[in-house]
């Protein structure tokens, strides 16, 4: 495995720390015929937009799209579930020669009849794209005759990467801003933006701000509602987690309400406390709000600290391989490997920006290999060569590594359990122990040789 | 109750789909291409395409599954495919050395009209094919047909580009199974080896997506028919097809071009249509049927008999693909049961008519749709519960919300395993079956029963 070469027009997208001068390529589209782990601009807008659980999703275009996203995300909702259906206008033949607008008027009007939906998304896919559906047109008809935002989402998947959809995907959910009465919005208040509410994260996060004396305007995404998003141009701070996805509707809201955003993570220890403490900071006006929330990262990690002692004992020294979404998570997922002893040897994101990479670059050791947009060869190259015991990523991944007789902790959509706050970093070294020391691996031919 | 919404009354919906039972040809076509040694199926569309289809595989079979794509940009999409394909072949031949790339389309090609056997010859001439490496295509727009037409679209396409005859008819027999599992395509080349027949058997998943653990991770696993088999089966003196949706058009254009005579049948699902299989390749080796097989077959029966007053009158729901359902359908009929509603995605007026001649003695009345969704099984079954449903995993939001055990069968299953490794097909494969019908029921049962009732022998 080590002979593998990897193509030539690939090598600036992977750097080896110590090696060479920092210099990467990313932000690139993906090489023609790169077996890449990388999807489209309709499944970045699909993943924003689908834990809003009392709008409608439509998908516009062949069943494929709508059939590949249904309730693929463990976004979970405390009330209405209606983003769980799949919703498809399954273009024909026929449509594609004389176009889908009537199609999709007849089955948005239908949906909503029957449905009474807060909003409608309809998400526009390639086909639509180059046939050239007026969606706007019809969806703009169709908000006047039944009264409530139907809201085209113009992701289709040839237009760029899945950032691009994250970003149409945000177009599209600032319509809903500013649509309701924001009179008992307090001034110690945020959105919570880029928390999807996978395994109950979000509630875990609420809560914490709750605890801390600040009211949650709304969560965008997880668990979401019309109506929340509606009144959360109220907030005094956007609070904005994940590199990529929601950073554009912050914007948005800074340009237009004047709301002012800060970057956070929940995932791990410092982060978590990091996040509360600096949006505890934002109220300068209510000191109460910081000694509160002193009180509540102490108690939350003296609960756990004596157990993650335990899984470090086992854990210290051990490999791990990171490959996720965006790199804002490697970054989360470093500092959270190192609370539990772990060392990383790879550090990959599949949307990563120059940025992103400069501090994936800092904090990694030497040695440590940085990957844009790899494939699975590469993957399964270093992860050989590098010798690890844990591999981070999401469902492509996962086979990959239990081949190779390699330990692995999902941290994308198909996570069953919450890994955020003080309580997911508890779950996290659960999940890493458990997998890391599961007994498979000693029966696994690499592990045989050592 | 996630499906809360859904009403009972059956309302005409002519221009939307709720919860599929089906999805677009690609991934059919992917399937198919990995079923075939040495094979990097490659998708020229968009990047979303082959995301897609590789996670949908992987969750079913969880196994790596490897694709190119396109990675279709802007610009491709107005100028056409041609340049980002060419260098895909190039970059994949130089890097990933796969022996064929397969290519299959997308809607987003398909539509903007790349001519794939042009382009195909353009990579060749600039020298981008090495010697002795191919690439094949086959035509899957998302919005004609379904996962299944796709399926037959790429298991055609082998026959298309590599079949040859040279003359002479040897004794080898094509076997194309349908869009089955890969302990499916082991059990029957197992079948046809008991036989005495060595089959030519394509696609052949089995060891693709099967695979064992092995510490190394293989781009292209051992497993797949391989090209130099695909050559030769031009040559075979007959075909046969298990499956008329998924597995006749391979059979048929092998027939065509090579005037190998193809017999097309249903898959061999159960007592009737395993014999069927069985009996056509007795023909074709010119044998007796082996004791081996007629004792696998008894003993079918065996279980059939020691436990029909199970199954008798059991009502059924099932959703799938056109030619699990026909051969399906059949074998619950001949075991007593009483299938009441019958739906898949994949649209076909044949369907429901050999449907119809099937349950025509069923004391009961039967609904059947072809082009139908799980929404309307739904409400179907709100309408007339059944005791039991059969189908893959999106059923289980229905099976939870009306409270009725599921048997999973077909595609996707995306939370059990054992469909890899445990074949449905065959007289062994019948008694799976019927194993896990009995599970469902009885557990049922147990659960169910009055403290009175509730017995220990059954």
């Amino acid at each position: 495995m080590s002979q593998i070469e990897v193509l030539k027009d690939r090598k600036s997208q992977i750097h080896l720390k110590g090696s060479e001068p920092f210099e990467m390529t990313c932000d690139r589209h993906s090489l023609s015929g790169s077996v890449s782990q990388r999807a489209c601009v309709f499944c970045g807008s699909r993943v924003v937009l689908y834990p809003i659980a009392d709008a409608l999703h439509l998908v516009h275009g062949p069943i494929g799209c709508a059939a590949y996203t249904w309730d693929i995300r463990g976004a979970l909702s405390s009330g209405p579930e209606l983003h769980r259906m799949s919703f498809s206008t399954d273009l024909q033949e026929t449509d594609v020669i004389y176009g889908g607008e009537k199609r999709l008027y007849a089955a948005l009007t239908q949906l909503i009849d029957q449905y009474q939906p807060k909003a409608a998304f309809i998400y526009a896919t390639c086909i639509v794209g180059i046939i050239g559906d007026d969606v706007a047109a019809v969806c703009s008809r169709v908000s006047r005759e039944k009264g409530i935002p139907v809201l085209p989402v113009h992701s289709e998947g040839f237009k760029g990467t899945k950032k691009d959809g994250y970003r149409a995907a945000c177009d599209a959910m600032f319509k809903l801003v500013g649509r309701e009465d924001t009179a008992d919005v307090s001034p110690f208040s945020i959105n919570i933006l880029g928390e999807f509410n996978i395994g109950g994260e979000a509630w875990i996060i609420r809560k914490y701000y709750e605890k801390m004396g600040v009211q949650v305007v709304s969560v965008m995404t997880g668990d979401g509602r019309v109506g929340e998003i509606g009144r959360s141009h109220g907030a005094a701070l956007n609070v904005v987690q994940c590199s990529g996805a929601m950073t554009s509707l912050a914007e948005m809201m800074q340009k237009e309400y004047g709301i002012p955003f800060i970057r956070v993570s929940y995932f791990g220890l410092e982060d978590t406390a990091k996040a509360l403490y600096d949006v505890a900071r934002r109220f300068p006006d209510n000191p109460e709000i910081l000694t509160r929330t002193m009180d509540l990262v102490k108690n939350e990690i003296r609960a756990i600290e004596p157990d993650l002692k335990e899984y470090r004992k086992d854990l210290e020294g051990k490999r791990a391989a990171i490959y996720v979404g965006g790199a804002f998570k490697a970054f989360s997922l470093i500092r959270a490997l190192k609370t539990l002893g772990m060392e990383v040897v790879l550090a990959g994101s599949q949307t990563g920006t120059d940025e992103d990479y400069r501090i994936l670059e800092q904090m990694c050791d030497e040695g440590t290999v940085i990957l844009d947009d790899a494939n699975p060869v590469e993957l399964s190259k270093y992860v050989i060569e590098k010798d690890a015991d844990l591999f981070i990523g999401g469902v492509k991944e996962r086979p990959i590594a239990y081949k190779l007789g390699v330990g692995f902790c999902d941290h994308n959509h198909e996570r069953k359990i919450p890994l955020a706050g003080f309580i997911g970093m508890y779950n996290f070294a659960k999940e890493v122990h458990s997998t890391v020391t599961s007994p498979v691996w000693k029966f696994a031919h690499r592990r045989r040789r050592v | 109750m996630l499906l809360r919404h859904t009403t009972a009354a059956v309302a005409e919906r002519s221009a939307l789909t709720v919860n599929p039972a089906k999805t677009c040809q690609p991934i059919g076509a992917m399937y198919a291409a990995l079923g075939l040694n040495g094979c990097l199926p490659h998708s020229h569309g968009s990047q979303g395409c082959c995301a897609y289809h590789r996670s949908t595989l992987t969750r079913h079979y969880k196994e790596p599954v490897m694709a190119g794509t396109s990675s279709f940009t802007e610009g491709a999409s107005v100028f056409g495919g041609q340049a980002n394909l060419v260098q895909a072949i190039n970059n994949m031949f130089t890097i990933y050395e796969p022996e064929v790339i397969a290519v299959h389309t997308t809607c987003l090609s398909e539509t903007i009209g790349d001519d794939l056997p042009q382009i195909i010859s353009k990579a060749r001439d600039d020298g981008k094919i090495p010697a002795r490496k191919f690439v094949i295509h086959a035509n899957t727009p998302s919005y004609v047909g379904t996962h299944v037409t796709g399926y037959a679209n790429m298991a055609k396409a082998m026959v298309d580009y590599f079949a040859e005859k040279n003359g002479v008819r040897s004794r080898a027999v094509n076997i194309v199974p349908g869009f089955v599992e890969p302990s499916d395509m082991a059990e029957i080349r197992r079948i046809a080896g008991e036989m005495g027949i060595t089959p030519i058997l394509f696609p052949d998943t089995s060891n693709v997506l099967n695979g064992p653990l092995t510490g190394k991770f293989a781009m292209y696993p051992e497993g797949g028919v391989t090209v130099s088999e695909l050559t030769r089966s031009g040559s075979s003196k007959a075909t046969v097809a298990l499956g008329r949706l998924a597995a006749g058009p391979a059979a048929r254009a092998m027939d065509v071009k090579c005037k190998v005579p193809c017999h097309i049948l249903d898959l061999p699902v159960g007592l009737k249509k395993t014999d069927e299989f069985v009996d056509v390749l007795r023909q074709l080796a010119g044998v007796q049927v082996p004791d081996s097989l007629e004792v696998e077959r008894g003993q079918l029966l065996d279980v059939i008999s020691d436990m029909h007053q199970y199954l008798h009158g059991v009502k059924v729901g099932i959703v799938g693909d056109p030619d699990q359902l026909i051969a399906l359908t059949d074998f619950l009929v001949s075991v007593d049961m009483i299938p009441v509603h019958i739906v898949t995605g994949t649209p076909g007026k044949k369907f429901e008519k050999r449907i119809r001649e099937i349950v025509k003695d069923v004391p009961h009345r039967v609904n059947v749709s072809a082009g139908g969704d799980m929404f309307l099984f739904h409400q179907w079954v709100k309408n007339e519960p059944v005791d039991l449903m059969i189908g893959n995993t999106y059923l289980k939001y229905i099976a939870r919300d009306e409270d009725i055990p599921l048997l999973r069968y077909g595609f996707p299953i995306l939370d059990r395993v054992g469909h890899s490794y445990f074949p449905t097909v065959g007289y062994r494969g019948g008694i799976r079956l019927l194993e896990k019908i009995l599970d469902a029921l009885l557990d049922r049962k147990d659960r169910d029963s009055p403290e009175s009732g509730f017995e220990l022998v059954m």
